[in-house]
């Protein structure tokens, strides 16, 4: 449109009226987005008076629920993302370049638990992993245990565990495109010139993955930071997280202050992580 | 090929298998088999019924299942509606703004779901907006969700656009409108259609924001299933997640089987 403007009329610095069509979608993301994330920002520091109350802030922040949520959703975040480099990375190596028949549809089969519900995964770890479950069961069996011997599930590391299975998948997507773009010509010189698989791998491999292993780690840190689904669904007492937190607060007690105040710090760490995401996605396209 | 020994090659492949089974094909494979299992005490049930389905069938699955397929509909077709516009309209800014507005766009995605619904809660609890205890304000987190998604596939669609067929549909003196209608939706369908399942996907899985602002009587899928669970229901519970991904699969193949017809490939 701009182009046949131009032409039609070489006014320039006059303002086009096509300008003015992005108005209707960006009020309603206004609207319905910006506005209410305002109106978090002002109810955490403000009280309901209007008045500025930083006595509630404080007390929140030296809380021990809330040091304790933080602490747990860093640690889950970074231990889920390290996880699903590795796994990510390991699979995509064998499914790039040791291929089996039918790896093309199990990269595919990977890739639809993107769309697939976060919880599914908590839930069938309950029947896998949990204290009846068949790990439990089984070992207890041939053993002839009397007490359930593994006992993750209800920890943090069951929620890494969870976590790796669901964004592995966000990481295997962008590794699988680079490793297409790797001349397999050079893997086979190396190769016949005497290189072992690992030497080819750290030397040629492993830079040309470098920029979407940056990109999909800072989108796992994202996404595991926010994630809420798997967290709730394992629901153990000890493993709050800064989502379940604010759930919590708003819809169990009622104490949307509280519920504000922790959600200004859960956005402003997911908007930073996002930045952090969007400077290394822009360094990967460039 | 990286690996050429055939003993090394094998010891690489059980590791995939390995990784892939307990990672990946375990967790289906044991939510399939819970949801048929009829009592399950030792490492496999005991024996298979269709009970739990039929349970949920006549308990919450039909509700369900409509909330979360009208729910996924509505706030899918709104998504993309505004994202198409808001993707096409951006190409009309300069290039500051075009920047600012894009990431501003993207920027629903990065906010943690449960926070969206706490902003709507807070919001819209008042009049003139009292959009609390409405179905509405489902539809609304739901849209804002998937809203970023929706304008980065159209975007991603109009990048690999080859400028060429419009630039020669303009020299024809095709005014924008009709240009828009007939040479760019057209060459965009495609994507479309991919960000409209994949939005329609994400929306029946959602959780976070629809357990802060649902109201009574319009419990989706994920809510429904949560809610049986919590009560220790987990068997019923695996048979409405079977239901879930069912329902979300039948969906992204047949768009995906619209698209391929559409496109004659």
């Amino acid at each position: 449109m701009s182009e046949a403007l131009a032409i039609a009329a070489p006014t320039a610095g006059k303002r086009e009226p096509g300008r003015l069509w992005i108005v209707p979608p960006a009020a309603l993301l206004a609207l319905l987005f910006f506005y209410p994330l305002a109106l978090i920002v002002r109810q955490a520091f403000l009280d309901d008076g209007g008045a500025a109350n930083a006595a509630e802030i404080i007390r929140v922040l030296h809380s021990r629920f809330f040091l304790n949520a933080l602490v747990n959703t860093v640690t889950i975040s970074v231990a889920a993302t390290a996880g699903c480099l590795i796994v990510g990375l390991v699979l995509a190596l064998i499914l790039a370049f040791v291929p089996f028949p039918g790896s093309g549809f199990i990269a595919r089969l990977i890739d639809t638990f993107i769309a697939l519900p976060t919880f599914l995964v908590t839930l069938a770890f309950t029947f896998l992993y949990g204290s009846a479950g068949m790990l439990n069961s089984g070992l207890m069996e041939v053993f002839s245990l009397p007490l359930p011997p593994v006992d993750f599930l209800y920890s943090t590391w069951g929620v890494v565990l969870a976590e790796v299975t669901v964004y592995t998948p966000f990481i295997l997507r962008p590794l699988l495109a680079a490793f297409s773009l790797v001349d397999r010509g050079q893997i086979e010189a190396a190769s016949v010139l005497g290189a072992r698989p690992f030497r080819i791998v750290r030397q040629v491999i492993l830079p040309a993955a470098v920029p979407a292993l940056i990109a999909g780690g800072s989108l796992c840190l994202l996404l595991t930071v926010n994630e809420f689904g798997i967290v709730l669904f394992i629901g153990a007492k000890g493993v709050i997280t800064l989502p379940l937190l604010i759930y919590g607060k708003a819809i169990q007690e009622s104490a949307y202050q509280v519920a504000c105040i922790i959600a200004t710090i859960n956005i402003a760490l997911s908007l930073g992580l996002f930045g952090l995401y969007r400077f290394a996605a822009g360094r990967l396209g460039a | 090929m990286l690996v050429w020994s055939r003993s090394g090659r094998l010891l690489i492949w059980v590791l995939f298998a390995l990784i892939f089974g307990v990672l990946f094909l375990a967790p289906l494979a044991v939510i399939l088999l819970s949801s048929l299992a009829d009592q399950w005490n030792g490492v496999l049930p005991n024996g298979f019924t269709t009970e739990h389905y039929t349970d949920v069938a006549r308990g919450a699955a039909w509700n369900a299942v409509k909330a979360s397929l009208v729910t996924g509909f509505l706030a899918s077709a709104l998504a993309l509606v505004s994202g198409t516009w808001a993707a096409l309209s951006l190409r009309l800014q300069g290039h500051a703004l075009k920047r600012l507005l894009g990431l501003l766009f993207f920027i629903p995605s990065a906010v943690p779901s449960v926070s969206v619904g706490l902003g709507l809660l807070v919001a819209f609890s008042h009049p003139p907006l009292l959009l609390n205890g409405t179905i509405a304000i489902v539809m609304i987190a739901h849209f804002v969700l998937i809203s970023a998604f929706t304008f980065g596939n159209v975007s991603a669609g109009l990048a690999r656009l080859s400028p060429d067929f419009e630039q020669v549909a303009s020299s024809l003196g095709a005014r924008p409108a009709y240009r828009l209608w007939h040479v760019t939706l057209p060459l965009l369908a495609p994507y479309l259609v991919a960000a409209f399942g994949l939005s329609f996907a994400l929306s029946m899985g959602e959780l976070g924001a629809t357990v802060m602002v649902y109201p009574p009587g319009w419990l989706t899928l994920p809510v429904s299933i949560f809610s049986l669970t919590d009560r220790g229901d987990i068997f019923a519970g695996a048979a409405l997640t079977m239901i879930l991904v069912a329902s979300t699969l039948v969906l992204l193949l047949g768009l995906e089987r619209i698209t391929a017809r559409a496109t004659g490939s």
